[in-house]
């Protein structure tokens, strides 16, 4: 199975904090509390497809590593 | 590490109230044991980082704090049974499936229809003889139209929502039988609106991949979380912003400041009292004590909210600060939902009352206004108001 690509727009991110509530080991808050990924490539993760599709502003981008294609957030 | 002294009483300060100074009560320890009025015992945590740490950190338990067997009062015993009290992965599942519904994007859509409510409400309340009472004629109408549009409930339901919302949203003063009529009467009424809209679907909230039990209960959240809340949010700000006149007029120069404003209203209103309780799965170290697994938490968001080390100059309100990760929201998993709703929503009551109904204030004396008696969150009974003729 392919890696992941993640990212997180900063200017996006409302600093709710959810992705680093359900993904504490993948996301990381900076000074400002907006989120990052500890890793920007990583080994797909239930939790982190969580994350992303829990995001109330969208900010979380998921993306195969291979292809480039988002991976499905369902 | 042992825990070091008996609980310290502790009241939260009833709305309209000033606040105590929290170090006085904690002797300045930022996490300190309270005997709350209600008799439970917990551990109250204050100042930003505390605070975020109990709602990010999965060791705070939602689900364990309102398990059979605790102490609850109202809102709590509403909360069992949703997901405000669910831990993940059960909470992630069902919160997944509504969350697409309140993103940034979808609100921000939605934004039209509400600056219309606005304007259709303003409108009426220039019809009438003044003073109006904004409670009754904006602040509660405007977030309760928006929800039920939502939720494809009709308006005029909205009465019947107004009885129940008020009980549910009942603090530890509250008659738990009242509230378990109340629990009961939005049940049944999602129940049988549920049950018709299967018979035919519309384009709204109701979604099939939830339980018939689930989907109830899904609804009964989001009329209750997104209807006094959101209404009381804009008469706090509102009794802040007729005490900063000069504010007032900043806005109404600039109304791109509006947003920013919001954040700032957030910031400083006190909206809740006693916040939702966690409780500990494990020992937890934090602020100087360890909390031992299994006892409640309770971050207290103002602290977080007037933090110094987080604000500069925290008891000043500045609508043109950056206030924006202020923890008026919660954070973590049970972030609120209808953050996104609800800041469009205050984004346009204040673009719309400010705009049009210059020299906004109150009619009466602040001392005159009256709050709803054993409520989880100060909750106005009325908010008479005068504004300049055109």
């Amino acid at each position: 199975m392919s890696r992941w690509k993640v990212s997180v727009d900063k200017n996006v991110c409302i600093s709710s904090a959810m992705c680093v509530a359900l993904a504490p080991d993948r996301f990381v808050l900076d000074e400002q509390q907006r989120s990052g990924p500890v890793e920007a490539e990583i080994d797909p993760d239930e939790e982190v497809r969580d994350a992303a599709a829990s995001c109330p502003s969208e900010a979380i981008s998921l993306v195969d590593a291979d292809t480039g294609q988002p991976v499905d957030l369902d | 590490m042992t825990i070091d002294s008996s609980p310290v009483k502790f009241t939260p300060a009833l709305p309209g109230q000033p606040v105590p100074e929290i170090a006085t009560i904690s002797g300045g320890r930022p996490v300190f044991r309270a005997e709350l009025p209600d008799g439970r015992i917990a551990w109250l945590v204050t100042g930003y980082d505390n605070v975020r740490l109990v709602l990010v950190d999965q060791r705070f338990s939602r689900a364990l704090a309102v398990a059979p067997g605790q102490a609850r009062p109202g809102f709590e015993m509403f909360a069992a049974g949703s997901i405000n009290g669910m831990d993940p992965p059960e909470h992630t599942r069902l919160r997944k499936l509504v969350a697409s519904a309140f993103t940034a994007r979808r609100v921000e859509a939605l934004r039209p229809r509400v600056t219309g409510i606005v304007n259709q409400l303003i409108d009426a309340m220039l019809g009438r003889p003044r003073p109006a009472d904004l409670v009754a004629g904006f602040s509660l109408p405007l977030p309760a139209q928006v929800i039920c549009e939502m939720l494809g409930v009709p308006a005029a339901d909205l009465g019947q929502f107004h009885a129940w919302s008020d009980t549910i949203m009942a603090d530890w003063q509250r008659d738990p039988g009242e509230i378990m009529t109340a629990l009961a009467g939005l049940y049944g009424y999602f129940g049988a609106l549920i049950e018709t809209k299967r018979a035919r679907p519309a384009d709204d909230l109701m979604d099939d991949r939830l339980s018939e039990h689930e989907l109830t209960v899904m609804c009964c959240t989001l009329l209750i979380g997104g209807h006094e809340t959101t209404a009381n949010q804009i008469n706090l700000s509102l009794l802040l912003l007729f005490d900063h006149p000069g504010q007032v007029a900043t806005l109404r120069a600039d109304p791109g400041l509006i947003p920013a404003a919001v954040e700032e209203l957030l910031r400083c209103s006190r909206l809740g009292g006693l916040p939702p309780a966690r409780v500990t799965t494990d020992d937890v170290q934090i602020g100087g004590v360890t909390i031992p697994a299994g006892e409640q938490v309770m971050p207290l968001l103002g602290t977080a909210n007037r933090d110094p080390s987080a604000f500069i100059d925290p008891d000043r309100f500045d609508v043109t600060r950056d206030a924006a990760s202020h923890l008026a929201f919660g954070a973590g998993v049970h972030h609120c939902l209808g953050a996104q709703l609800a800041r469009v929503e205050l984004q346009e009551a204040f673009r719309g009352l400010i705009g049009r109904l210059p020299g906004l204030r109150l009619a009466v004396p602040a001392s005159d206004l009256e709050f709803k008696p054993g409520m989880a969150i100060h909750s106005l009974r009325e908010l008479p108001v005068l504004w300049d003729q055109p």
